[in-house]
């Protein structure tokens, strides 16, 4: 760019027409691949809106909205929605609850809640997958430790995941111990980061410790709770690696959550309209969310990083 | 917080233990179980004694597996491999096309830069299998089932939307000031970029490239709808491990650790930038 003063005039033009090039050229290999995301997406709405059978490829029609019309009758589709729900909201109030509680016990900045809390990074960093499969590997009827220490408490033919009464509980456990780690870390920066002058005040003024929890800490802690919560409900809506490495949806319908019911459809009944469909209303109610998260998401951005 | 009784350390130390008890002893049960015998496993009641064997580890990392019905050929070690090969090539991808589009976000305001952030942003959070399915049709038809590019390419959806927004956020908070100054001294846009924005803001584009890695390694649902058994990384691979080797637990639990481990490794060296990764951003630690 450094170029003799007889050619600074078009070079200053050529620069600013490449100064303003510049960001499109540099995010145009992102956009791309935005692009290459909406393609199979638009192809999912599209499949939603047909009766699509891999089995019965003569059948292949558009039937515009009566696959979603067929849900409304459809106690399987009824059921989907419920466990999901119920899945989502029991696994993300436990986490919060005792990701919360854990953060309390490691605010203090010594050497050893560090080492602790850098320990409970490990179920985090372990894949799902394979934290589901650990958890099947002790709850084994013949030799899994956890259902012998049951069988002394008195649960002797304790089943876990392949009991339909238990099986929940079972799923929510190897949730909770992957995830709530990633509550307790988000809620203590939040609770580190929170100023000391009102604290040091309430403690000067012998206010009550309920009192500081509950009308100071709660309410400066929230935006990372809301953070934290939206993101876990996010995630937890559409679990798939937990519920299908741990169960495959069983026993019977107990836990055809979203994606698992979505990806039967798809590869064992072949279905593909109706899977299509099930993601399709998957994804609203996660767009939905995730309008609301990301707002929340910014607030606290901003707040890390001094601009939006 | 000063005036803590006797009473309530106690309590403290308490919960504690059980909180430290609970997120680990389910890992120090599986690396137990990693060094036993069949027989020594299937005791009952199970005991914390007996004695340590490698064998477990031996017969992932030869292939050859002894059951009772004879020798059986199990090739984990492959997965291991594809994981590696994977992440690391999806990782490395990601910062080739994300770190600068980072920059260009974070120092241009531009309509378009927002629209692609906040759009790569929402896919972090949709369903993974909305896209996953329709695509593993395509591939079909593009001959890309299968194969380690189609997935490399499909991961993208994990490590790209972490980096791009990570790295964004080190290169806000690099004052542009230096930037003009090497500017002013008559070098070019690109000069600029990779000698002085980029080892500036280096700490923060390798804590996201560790964070996306550790992603891409712990994801299941990708390489389970689009690659068959050569192409599976670790976590579908042990899952249908367990299937083939059926009653071989030791050699499941061996298995584990070994995926584990190198997400653990990472983990360790980017803990200080793991509240930041895991927040995409929003907090730091």
């Amino acid at each position: 760019m450094a170029t003799g003063t007889a050619k600074t005039a078009p070079a200053v033009k050529q620069s600013r027409l490449a100064r303003k090039a510049l960001p499109y050229l540099l995010s145009l290999p992102a956009l791309l691949m935005c692009i290459g995301i909406l393609i199979p997406f638009f192809t999912a709405v599209y499949y939603s809106l047909l009766r699509y059978r891999l089995n019965l490829p003569a059948m292949k029609g558009f039937i515009w909205f009566q696959n979603y019309i067929n849900f409304f009758s459809d106690p399987k589709f009824w059921n989907t929605l419920k466990i999901s729900l119920v899945y989502a909201g029991l696994t993300v109030i436990v986490e919060l609850v005792l990701g919360l509680m854990i953060a309390l016990l490691l605010q203090r900045r010594t050497r050893f809640n560090n080492f602790v809390s850098i320990l409970l990074l490990l179920p985090l960093m372990t894949a799902p997958a394979l934290a589901a499969l650990m958890w099947k590997l002790m709850t084994n009827p013949n030799f899994g430790i956890l259902s012998y220490l049951v069988s002394l408490l008195g649960f002797p033919d304790m089943k876990w995941g392949s009991d339909p009464a238990t099986a929940l509980f079972t799923v929510t456990l190897v949730d909770v111990w992957v995830y709530t780690p990633f509550m307790m870390i988000l809620l203590l920066a939040g609770l580190r980061s929170l100023p000391p002058a009102p604290f040091e005040a309430a403690a000067l003024d012998g206010v009550p410790r309920s009192f500081v929890f509950f009308r100071i800490t709660l309410p400066m802690l929230m935006p990372y709770i809301l953070t934290a919560t939206l993101f876990r409900l996010l995630d937890s809506i559409q679990q798939f690696d937990i519920i299908y490495a741990m169960t495959q949806g069983g026993p019977g319908d107990k836990l055809l959550v979203f994606q698992v019911q979505a990806y039967l459809d798809f590869f064992q009944a072949t279905n593909v309209g109706r899977s299509a469909a099930l993601m399709i209303i998957l994804w609203a109610i996660t767009y939905a969310l995730s309008n609301v998260f990301i707002k929340q998401w910014l607030k606290l951005r901003e707040r890390a990083h001094g601009v939006a | 917080m000063d005036h803590t009784s006797p009473l309530e350390k106690l309590i403290r130390a308490a919960l504690l233990a059980i909180v430290i008890i609970f997120f680990m002893f389910p890992i120090a049960w599986i690396v137990l179980m990693s060094f036993q015998t069949n027989e020594s496993i299937l005791r009952i009641p199970p005991s914390l004694i007996f004695t340590p064997t490698i064998e477990n580890y031996v017969a992932l990392i030869t292939g050859e597996m002894r059951t009772a019905a004879g020798s059986l050929k199990l090739d984990f070690m492959r997965n291991l491999w594809n994981s590696v090969l994977l992440s690391s090539a999806s990782v490395a991808v990601s910062l080739l096309l994300g770190v600068p589009a980072a920059y260009a976000f974070a120092r241009f305001k531009f309509r378009l830069g927002e629209d692609i952030a906040f759009t790569l942003l929402s896919f972090r959070f949709a369903p993974p299998l909305l896209v996953l399915l329709p695509l593993s049709l395509y591939f079909k038809t593009l001959g890309l089932t299968n194969t380690y590019i189609g997935l490399i390419w499909v991961y993208q959806l994990i490590c790209l939307p972490l980096i791009l927004w990570i790295v964004r956020g080190y290169f806000e908070d690099l004052s542009p000031d230096i930037e003009h100054a090497h500017r002013i001294a008559g070098y070019n846009w690109f000069q600029t970029f990779w000698k002085i924005a980029i080892p500036l803001a280096l700490p923060g584009i390798a804590a996201a490239g560790l964070l996306a890695f550790i992603f891409a390694w712990n994801n299941f649902v990708f390489a389970l709808v689009l690659a068959s058994a050569d192409k599976q990384p670790v976590t579908v691979g042990a899952l249908a491990f367990v299937t083939a080797s059926g009653i071989q637990y030791g050699q499941i639990a061996a298995a584990i650790i070994f995926s584990i481990i190198p997400t653990f490794v990472l983990a360790m060296f980017a803990q200080r930038y793991l509240v930041e990764g895991l927040s995409l951003g929003a907090v730091k630690g």
